[in-house]
């Protein structure tokens, strides 16, 4: 598992592998909102937790693809479904994968550019704790999408009309305790929420991806 | 003889051949008394006016978005213990009759909450849970036309209508937490002492009923084609 993990990390960071493509992404979302919505310094403050989290979600979301479409094109998906390890085992190495090439940096990167959105620093650290607690799930579900569609070609707009609908739950608890910590007001609950649908998710939903794996190996 | 028997294809065309018909016929009957009565024969709501009377398409149509959900679930659970072809078909075919009742409950919902409440849309709980049905429904239906291999696609989507639902359940009371509600609470309760007024509550009761045998129909109908279609497809692949 480990090892199927350092080779996750290593194809994704070494050359073609998409890491700061997310990043990337994230950043550019976030200098487009201003555009939109305009440059106020209130409406941008008061929106600001909200869309790094939606912001953060649809980086997640980019890269989804790439956890197993490339393995199943070359045939190591086969492989691994045969390989000693438990297929479990490799849907929970796959999303830790994506968790630490997109959801760290995301993390780390949405307190610095909330600066852009003149978020306040009192919610900026709730941003980042929330994405923190946040993104694993995000990753875990989002594997789970990835799994359902390996199978299909061009299976990019699929994927997120599968994996968005899922992402709701995670979103709510996670900008609403953002909201409520901005607001100076008890967070405890809906970071609770929050960590609760990040521990199920971790816990149950491989198994739901290995069985869909094993169904599109067939 | 056990009740799995009416799930072979060939007997579930026998038998629902007859009873087809009488499905449709029921529901005619049971629709039209409950919706002209309702219409027709119940006095104006003294604050609402004559909008409470769409209540006889919001009400039964929104039950049945989330029973054909909760419907699709028991099929798939069944596919996936028993692989009975049928069952997957069943929820296949159920699928677009959900997103039909879902979108007649937003939209009835919308007429009745420009006058009412003064807005067609709120993010309010209920609403936006309905929202996420959709799109769920929505997602639901787009893998089974992304995969050319049938029984790949049922046991895919098998496995994503159970996931969803744990996840359509979560958004449910995550929504709650979310907003405060605007919309109504529940005025049908078997189990309350206080529901909405017998003059209104009987001609639901009928419209439900028409909605619910409506659904049968449908799906049945549905089914029907899809094995046929299913049959079509192994003729064919012996043909060529």
């Amino acid at each position: 598992m480990i090892a199927l993990l350092r080779r996750d990390l290593m194809l994704a960071t070494r050359a073609g592998g998409g890491f700061g493509l997310g990043l990337v992404f994230f950043l550019i979302v976030i200098v487009l909102i201003p555009f939109g919505v305009g440059p106020e310094t209130a409406v941008l403050s008061r929106i600001a937790p909200g869309v790094l989290w939606v912001a953060a979600l649809l980086a997640a979301l980019l890269s989804l693809d790439r956890i197993f479409a490339l393995d199943h094109e070359d045939g190591t998906l086969t492989l691994l479904a045969t390989a000693p390890v438990p297929l479990e085992t490799v849907a929970v190495a796959k999303s830790a994968a994506h968790w630490i090439t997109t959801g760290v940096p995301l993390t780390i990167a949405a307190p610095v550019l909330g600066i852009l959105l003149q978020l306040d620093p009192d919610a900026a650290v709730f941003v980042a704790l929330t994405l923190l607690i946040g993104t694993p799930a995000l990753s875990v579900i989002g594997t789970f999408g990835a799994a359902l569609t390996v199978g299909v070609r061009r299976g990019g707009l699929l994927l997120s009309l599968l994996v968005l609908p899922l992402y709701v739950p995670t979103l709510i608890f996670g900008a609403e305790a953002v909201r409520r910590g901005a607001d100076g007001v008890a967070a405890t609950t809906p970071l609770l929420m929050l960590a609760g649908i990040t521990a199920g998710a971790v816990a149950l939903l491989p198994f739901a991806t290995a069985a869909v794996l094993r169904i599109n190996l067939r | 003889m056990s009740m799995w028997e009416y799930a072979n294809p060939k007997r579930f065309m026998g038998w629902t051949a007859p009873v087809l018909p009488w499905a449709f016929g029921a529901a005619g009957i049971c629709l039209s008394v409950g919706l002209i009565w309702g219409f027709f024969f119940t006095p104006d709501d003294f604050r609402q006016g004559s909008t409470v009377k769409i209540i006889y398409l919001h009400v039964p149509s929104a039950l049945m978005a989330i029973n054909a959900w909760i419907m699709m679930l028991v099929a798939s659970l069944i596919w996936l213990v028993r692989r009975h072809h049928v069952s997957a078909l069943a929820a296949k075919a159920a699928a677009p009759v959900g997103v039909a009742m879902t979108l007649i409950a937003l939209a009835t919902g919308a007429i009745w909450g420009q006058p009412m409440w003064g807005t067609y849309w709120a993010w309010d709980p209920r609403l936006t849970s309905f929202l996420i049905l959709f799109l769920f429904y929505l997602g639901y239906m787009a893998l089974w036309a992304a995969i050319d291999d049938p029984d790949t696609a049922a046991d895919l989507t098998s496995v994503l209508c159970m996931v969803g639902s744990v996840f359509a359940l979560l958004s449910r009371y995550a929504v709650n937490f979310w907003n405060q509600g605007l919309h109504q609470g529940a005025s049908l309760s078997l189990d309350k002492e206080k529901n909405v007024a017998d003059v209104f509550y009987q001609p639901l009761l009928f419209a439900i009923a028409g909605f619910v045998l409506l659904f049968f129909a449908l799906v049945l109908l549905r089914t029907r084609t899809e094995i046929r279609s299913r049959r079509l497809r192994a003729l064919l692949r012996k043909e060529g």
